[in-house]
This record gives structure tokens, sequence and C-alpha cells, in this order.
């Protein structure tokens, strides 16, 4: 796929300083959930354990650097009073190549997921990036952008779903880690739960990084 | 009676931001003041009040199995056409909002075209079909649900105003704290789910 995007981005390096940018700023500074605050329904839902929110991350990334590609291509010829529409036919297709694709080669995953899978539709972060960013870039950048800001997405996603597997039942990708005579904290199983550790996680960043702290 | 039940079922049971936390990234993003709030929150009952019902009739008129037009089952269609009728129910609402209230419309920026991916708008449509009510239920449950997402937003903008004055740490002041205070209103709001109403 680098091969497809190179042909399109010939006047500025491949990883250019700017480019690698893309790709690490939503790592931290401008994380889609904790900067940017997208896509925070399906990081309640999935992060019970981690193997579904790896799953769900990989599947993001996918959606969301393709999404970015296709758009950025056609964002000269779509209409501005149509645009949300074409965006969603691009990303409801590119959904349902994922679920295909996970059907066929992982089917129990699938099972487990099915319901998310679909409501990659409606995560914010897809349709943001592409309002945000592949409207307005080339397709190389706006490829990476969507790559960056999947990670970014999946980092938080497992470090939520880690913490909650681990003090809701005591184990990490279905291994026991916590002693036997460990109670599960019941806590960690609400959804509810994955809004203080975002919250805690939000701290935590900010304190190191004192530019996005809001001022307001 | 039955209505003013399933519409406080909607709005307080089944709070689709508190119990389901559906639609939560507009909902923390837009949520700074009252009034930008009330803005999105209207947006939201607009939207939810006609996707619903327009859902429902595509839904019984044309993909159903039994009494499709087409006389197929066309029901894996669903997500793609409850879609298309929130985008283009949406980009109606953007139209509106942008000719008539030029000030709220550079205020809600980008979160108003991300009504159209609001896990709330999509997630009521499948909850319609799902549990299978008839064409005024629908409706109902759908002004319902815009209600308590529109109440439960304005809540969470009057504590952030607040709360602006109170001595909270550097680094949690704002979103970090809008998340917190959102988990301890979904804690709240789990009380409701004792309620029994039919």
């Amino acid at each position: 796929m680098a091969e497809t995007a190179t042909k399109q981005e010939e006047k500025e390096a491949l990883f250019s300083k700017n480019n690698r940018r893309l790709l690490t700023d939503p790592l931290d500074d401008n994380n889609p959930i904790t900067v940017q605050v997208l896509g925070i329904c399906s990081a309640l839902a999935v992060t019970v354990a981690i193997k579904p929110a790896f799953v769900m991350s990989i599947a993001v990334v996918a959606v969301t650097a393709f999404a970015n590609l296709a758009i950025s291509l056609m964002r000269n010829g779509i209409p501005p009073r149509v645009r949300m529409i074409v965006e969603l036919v691009v990303i409801a297709s590119l959904v349902i190549l994922v679920d295909q694709i996970l059907k066929a080669f992982s089917f129990d995953m699938w099972k487990q997921l099915s319901v998310y899978i679909g409501l990659i539709i409606t995560n914010c972060i897809v349709m943001g990036r592409l309002e945000a960013y592949a409207m307005a870039n080339k397709p190389w950048p706006s490829f990476l952008d969507g790559i960056g800001n999947g990670l970014g997405y999946g980092a938080l996603l497992i470090i939520v779903a880690a913490c909650r597997e681990l003090f809701g039942k005591g184990s990490l990708m279905g291994f026991q880690i916590m002693p036997d005579s460990y109670v599960g904290n019941g806590l960690m199983l609400l959804p509810a739960s994955a809004m203080f550790l975002i919250g805690i996680i939000i701290w935590i960043q900010r304190s190191r990084n004192t530019k996005l702290i809001d001022i307001s | 009676m039955e209505y003013l039940n399933l519409f406080t079922k909607a709005a307080f049971v089944e709070n689709m931001i508190l119990a389901f936390f559906l639609g939560m990234c507009s909902y923390l993003a837009v949520s700074k003041t009252v009034k930008t709030a009330m803005g999105l929150g209207l947006a939201v009952i607009f939207v939810l009040g006609i996707t619903i019902p327009a859902n429902w009739m595509i839904n019984e008129y044309f993909l159903k199995p039994d009494t499709s037009i087409f006389g197929e089952d066309l029901t894996f269609l669903g997500f793609i056409v409850f879609i298309a009728v929130i985008a283009s129910m949406v980009q109606l609402v953007e139209m509106i909002v942008e000719k008539f209230f030029p000030a709220l419309y550079t205020s809600l920026g980008i979160f108003l075209p991300l009504i159209t991916v609001n896990c709330s708008i999509l997630g009521g449509s499948l909850f319609m079909v799902a549990r299978e009510y008839d064409f005024s239920h629908a409706t109902v449950f759908g002004l319902g649900s815009g209600f308590g997402w529109w109440l439960a937003i304005i809540a969470l903008a009057a504590i952030r105003e607040k709360i602006r004055y109170s001595n909270v740490p550097a680094p949690l002041r704002g979103l970090g704290m809008a998340f917190i205070i959102t988990g301890l209103m979904g804690i709240a709001f789990m009380s409701f789910m004792g309620i029994k109403l039919d």
C-alpha cells in the first residue's frame, strides 16, 4: 500500500520530519481520545478485556487510514453540501470489508466483537479526521494521519483494557495474574470505570505535558 | 399514560449517555458552556425525533421481509440505509443552523456535522428495530431519548460552569474533570434502573 501512495506524493520525502510527526503526534500530544475527544463510546464498550480492545484497535487503524486515503483522493470532487453522505458511504464500505475479513479469518473474535465492529461507522475518530484533515490535505499525509490517529486510539484503548482486566478479573489476556484469593473489583467491570481511568490518564498526561492544560 | 411511561423510561432509566454511554464524543467536547450545550442538545432532540420515525417507516415498508414492497428480506441493508437517512437529516439541520444562527454555528464547529456519527442517533434507530416498537411508540422513544441526552449535556455543562471556580488540580481541569464527573453521574443514574415502568 505504501507503493501506491508514493506515486501521488513526489515532492516531499516519504518520511520527512513533517510526515513522521503526523504519525507520532497522535500518540501523545494530539491523542484522539484524551486531547481531541473523539471516539469515546467504543473506548467504554470494548475495554473490559485486552483481546477485543486489541482487535478493535487494528480494525480502527485500518478503517481510519484507508478512509483518509480515499477521501483525500476524492477531496476536490466532493460537493461540500453532500460531503457527509459521501464520507459515510466510504466508511461504511470499509467497515463492511473489515467485518467480512474478520469473519473469514477469526470467527470467534468476530462473534465477540460483531456489534462493535459495526459501530466503527459511528466512531467519531474516522469521521473527525476526515472532516478535519483528509478534506484539506494530500493523500499520503492523510494516510499517515489516519494510521497515527488509529494507533493513538489503540494505545489508549489497550492501557484502559489492561487496567480493567487486571483489577476487574485479576487476569491479563485471559491468563490469571492475581492470586486466587483476589476478589475481582466489580466497579472495574462497569462502563463508568473506563470514564474514571481515562480521567486519570488525562491527569497523568497533562501533568507531564503542561502545554495541554485547559486554561478555562 | 403508556406513552408517558415510555418517554420517562427513554429519558431517565435508559438514558442514552448515562446508562448506555452512547454519544459521548460531542457530549464531552461541547459541554463547556450551558448555551452551546443547549444548542447541540436541541439539535439532537430534533434529529432523533425525526430520524427514528423515518427509519421506522423505511424498516417497515422497505426492509422487513413480510411487509416489504420488494418482497425480499433486506434487513441486512439496515445499517447503511439508517446512516444515510441520519446523514441527510444532519445536513439539513446544519444548513438551517448556518443560515439562522451563525453564532451558534461557529461555536459548535466540527461537532455539528459529527451529530451524524453521534452513536446515540444510530443507537436509537437500532434499539427501535430491536425492541419492535410501533410507529407512535418509536416517535415517543425518539423524543424521550433526545430529551434524556439534552438533560445530561445540560447537567454536565452546568456542573462544568460551576466547577471553574473550584480549586481543581491544574492538569485535571477541563476534560479530565468532565470524564470523572460523567463517571459519577453514570453511577448515580444507575439508581434509576430500579424503577419498573411498563
